[in-house]
C-alpha cells in the first residue's frame, strides 16, 4: 500500500529519494555531505534520505535570509498578502497529495490530514494575509503639537523549530505570521517528520522571493542548537517540551532576543452531572468529546488526557464512554475509514507503554486497551498502540505527565470546587474542556481554570482567529491569532514635535 | 543507600560512549509535550540549573537533575534510565545515533520511602552549584 501510494504521488510531483536543504530558493546539499534515513511510522521502513545538517548549513540559510530581509521587509503589505494567498491556493490545489505525504511521514490517518491538518494549514495563510491587510499602526496625540506615531516593523530574520505531531500545520502556524509580518525565516523541522515540508517546498518554493523561507533539516543537537544559539536571529520560536524550552530561553538570553514557546500540557476534560440529563445529541457529543484523547494517536499538546467525571453519573457515563472508545477503528493510516493510525516513532511507542506500566504500578486500573496493537501485513513493524483508559487519582504520574499517546486517565469528583482543584492541580495550563448544559456554570468554571484555552461543550477545534497558548509551564505567547503578528514585529515610535518653540531648559 | 535514579546496563554503555565523544555529560528530565517525559542529555555546562531544579543523583558518573515542581509530583517513584531505538528530538546528544534515552519508573517500597523521608528533599541546582564552586575554590 505504501509503494502504491508513492507511485501515485510520483505521477503528480517529483518524490525525491534524497532531500537536500531548501536555502535561498534552491536545493542545497548539506556542507558535510551527510544524510539520515527517514522511516515511515506506518511500516517502520525507510521512505527517503534527509539532509543531516550542521552549523555550516544553518549559516548558509542565515546568509540567504539576511540577503533578502530588507527587500522583503519593505515589500508592500498588499503584495506580501497576495503571495501568502497564492501559497494557500497552491496547497488547496494539491490537498490530496500533501495529505498523503503527511500521513506517510507522520503515521496519522488520511481522514485527519484531508479534513483537518491540511485545510487548517491552508486557512492559516489566508487568515494572516487578511490580518496583515487590516493591521494598522497607531497615533497618540501627546499634546496639540506633539504626536507619537507607532509603526509595525519586522524583526528581520527569525529561527523556528517545530514538532513532529502536526508537521505541516505547526510549520504553517509559525511561518504564516512571521512571513506576513515581513520577516525571513530559517526553519528546522523535527527529525521524525522531515519529509512532508520538503515536498511542500517543491510545490510552493518559487512563490516567495528566494531566501524568505529556508528549511534546514537535521538533528536538534547538530542543527537546532546552532540555530537557537545564533547571534544572527532576532527571535526564536519553539514548540516541544519543557527542558528544551528552558534551554532555548537560556540561549535567547545570551543574545537578548525574544522567544515564544509552546510546551504542552496535561489538559483536563470535565464532565458535569447535567451532561447525562438526557440521552440526546448533546450526550452523544460529550461521549465523542471524551474520546478525543485518541485524536492524532494522542500526540497533541492539548490531548484531553485527564477526564474528570461527576461521581453521580460516573458509572453510566463510563459504560458508554468505554464502548465508544472500543469502537475506534485502528488500522492502516492510508485507509480512509481508519480513525487512529501509528505513533510517530518507536521511542514514542516505548514511552507510552512504559507509562501504562508505571500507571499500573501506582495502582491505576486499565478499563480498556493498555497494549501495543500488533497489526498485520506491512504494518507489522509499525508503531501502533491501543486506545487506553486508565482509572485512578490525580496524584498518579499518569495524571501528571504528558504521555503523548492515546491514553486517558479518568477520575471522579463530587463538587464544582473539587473539580476545579483537580483541574488546576498540574504544572501545565494549555488546554481544558468543560461539558455542562448550564451556561452560567460553564462561564464561571471556564474563567477559573488556569489554562490558555477552555473548550466549552466542544474539544480539539483549532480555528485561526481563536488565540492558542499556555498558562504556567505550558509556554509563552499566543498563536493562531492576529496577536501573533505582534510577536514577530518591533514597534517603532516616532515622537514628533510640530512646535517651533524651545523647551526652555537650556 | 536508596537511590533516586539509576540506569540500565545498555544506558550505562551509551553514557560511556557519549562521554568519550562529547566530554562530561549532564542529564535533565523533561516534561510537557512531544519528547517530554524523556531525559535530555547535554554536554555538561550547556544547561544552567538553579533554585528550581533538584539533583537526583548520578548515572554512569554524570549528574541527573529535574525541575523541582515536577519532582514534587514524581517523588514517590524511582527513575530507571534506559535506551531504546528511536528518533527523539530535542537537543539530546544521543539522538543522531538512532537511539533515545527513555525514563522507566517504579514506585518505591515502604522501606525505601522511610529512608528517603529521613534523607529529606534532594539538594537544589543552586546548592549543587555552590558546592562545586566551594570545591573548586
Amino acid at each position: 500500500m505504501i509503494q502504491q501510494a508513492l507511485n501515485e504521488l510520483s505521477q503528480q510531483i517529483r518524490i525525491r529519494p534524497k532531500y537536500d536543504n531548501f536555502i535561498g530558493g534552491n536545493w542545497v546539499a548539506p556542507v558535510k555531505g551527510q544524510y539520515f534515513t527517514n522511516l515511515t511510522p506506518v511500516t517502520g521502513k525507510p521512505i527517503c534520505e534527509i539532509a543531516r545538517s550542521t552549523a555550516e548549513d544553518i549559516e548558509l540559510a542565515l546568509d540567504a535570509a539576511h540577503k533578502v530581509k530588507d527587500q522583503w521587509g519593505r515589500t508592500a503589505p498588499a503584495e506580501r498578502a497576495r503571495l501568502l494567498n497564492k501559497i494557500a491556493d497552491k496547497m488547496e490545489q494539491n490537498l490530496k497529495l500533501i495529505a498523503m505525504i503527511e500521513t506517510l511521514d507522520n503515521g496519522k490517518p488520511i481522514r485527519e490530514t484531508m479534513a483537518a491538518d491540511i485545510p487548517l494549514a491552508i486557512d492559516h495563510w489566508r487568515y494572516f494575509a487578511g490580518c496583515l491587510r487590516a493591521q494598522e499602526g497607531s497615533i497618540s496625540e501627546i499634546d496639540h503639537d506633539t504626536v507619537a506615531y507607532h509603526f509595525h516593523e519586522p524583526l528581520g530574520v527569525v529561527g523556528q523549530i517545530i514538532p513532529w505531531n502536526f508537521p505541516l500545520l505547526m510549520a504553517c502556524w509559525k511561518l504564516a505570521p512571521a512571513i506576513a509580518a515581513g520577516n525571513c525565516v530559517v526553519m528546522k523541522p523535527a527529525e521524525q517528520t522531515p519529509m512532508s515540508i520538503m515536498v511542500l517546498m517543491d510545490l510552493i518554493g518559487d512563490i516567495l522571493p528566494a531566501g524568505v523561507l529556508n528549511v534546514v533539516n537535521g538533528f536538534g543537537v547538530e542543527a537546532g542548537k546552532p540555530l537557537a544559539q545564533n547571534k544572527r536571529i532576532a527571535k526564536i520560536a519553539f514548540t516541544g517540551e519543557t527542558t528544551t524550552g528552558r534551554l532555548i530561553m537560556q540561549y535567547a538570553s545570551e543574545n537578548i532576543i525574544p522567544c515564544t514557546l509552546e510546551l504542552g500540557g496535561k489538559s483536563p476534560n470535565i464532565f458535569f452531572e447535567d451532561v447525562a440529563d438526557h440521552d440526546d445529541d448533546y450526550f452523544d457529543k460529550a461521549l465523542e468529546g471524551f474520546s478525543m484523547f485518541a485524536l492524532n494517536q494522542g500526540e497533541v499538546c492539548t490531548c484531553p488526557s485527564r477526564a474528570l467525571v461527576h461521581e453521580k453519573i460516573y458509572d453510566r457515563f463510563m459504560e458508554r464512554a468505554i464502548k465508544r472508545v472500543q469502537s475506534i477503528k485502528q488500522g492502516h493510516p492510508l485507509d480512509p475509514s481508519t480513525m487512529i493510525g501509528a505513533q510517530a516513532s518507536n521511542d514514542q511507542m516505548e514511552k507510552i507503554l512504559s507509562y501504562v506500566e508505571i500507571g499500573k504500578n501506582e495502582g491505576a486500573k486499565v478499563l480498556t486497551g493498555g497494549e501495543r496493537a500488533q497489526l498485520g501485513g506491512e504494518m507489522w513493524e509499525g508503531y501502533y498502540v491501543q486506545p487506553t483508559i486508565l482509572e485512578g487519582h490525580n496524584k498518579m504520574r499518569v495524571f501528571q505527565e504528558e504521555i503523548f499517546g492515546p491514553v486517558v486517565s479518568v477520575t471522579k469528583f463530587s463538587s464544582d470546587e473539587e473539580a476545579l482543584s483537580i483541574a488546576n492541580d498540574t504544572l501545565y495550563g494549555l488546554g481544558s474542556g468543560v461539558w455542562t448544559r448550564n451556561g452560567t456554570r460553564a462561564y464561571r468554571f471556564g474563567r477559573a481554570i488556569q489554562a490558555g484555552r477552555v473548550w466549552t461543550n466542544c474539544y480539539h477545534l483549532y480555528p485561526a482567529h481563536a488565540a492558542f497558548g499556555g498558562y504556567k509551564q505550558s509556554g509563552i505567547g499566543r498563536e493562531t491569532h492576529k496577536m501573533m503578528l505582534d510577536h514577530y514585529q518591533q514597534t517603532k515610535n516616532m515622537l514628533v514635535s510640530y512646535s517651533p518653540k524651545a523647551l526652555g531648559f537650556f | 543507600m536508596v537511590e533516586r535514579v539509576s540506569a540500565t546496563e545498555k544506558a550505562l554503555t551509551e553514557i560511556v560512549r557519549l562521554e568519550k565523544q562529547h566530554g562530561p555529560l549532564f542529564f535533565h528530565q523533561s516534561g510537557g509535550c512531544c519528547d517530554g517525559s524523556a531525559p535530555m542529555c547535554y554536554p555538561r555546562g550547556d544547561f544552567k540549573v538553579g533554585e528550581q531544579d533538584v539533583y537526583m543523583g548520578e548515572i554512569g558518573g554524570q549528574p541527573f537533575y529535574m525541575g523541582k515542581s515536577q519532582w514534587e509530583y514524581w517523588q514517590h517513584t524511582h527513575l530507571i534510565i534506559d535506551v531504546v531505538p528511536g528518533r527523539g528530538s530535542g537537543f539530546s546528544l544521543e539522538a543522531p545515533d538512532g537511539i533515545r534515552f527513555l525514563t522507566r519508573s517504579r514506585v518505591y517500597s515502604e522501606a525505601e520511602t522511610d529512608e528517603l523521608d529521613k534523607l529529606g528533599p534532594p539538594p537544589s541546582g543552586a546548592q549543587m552549584n555552590a558546592r562545586a564552586e566551594a570545591a573548586a575554590g
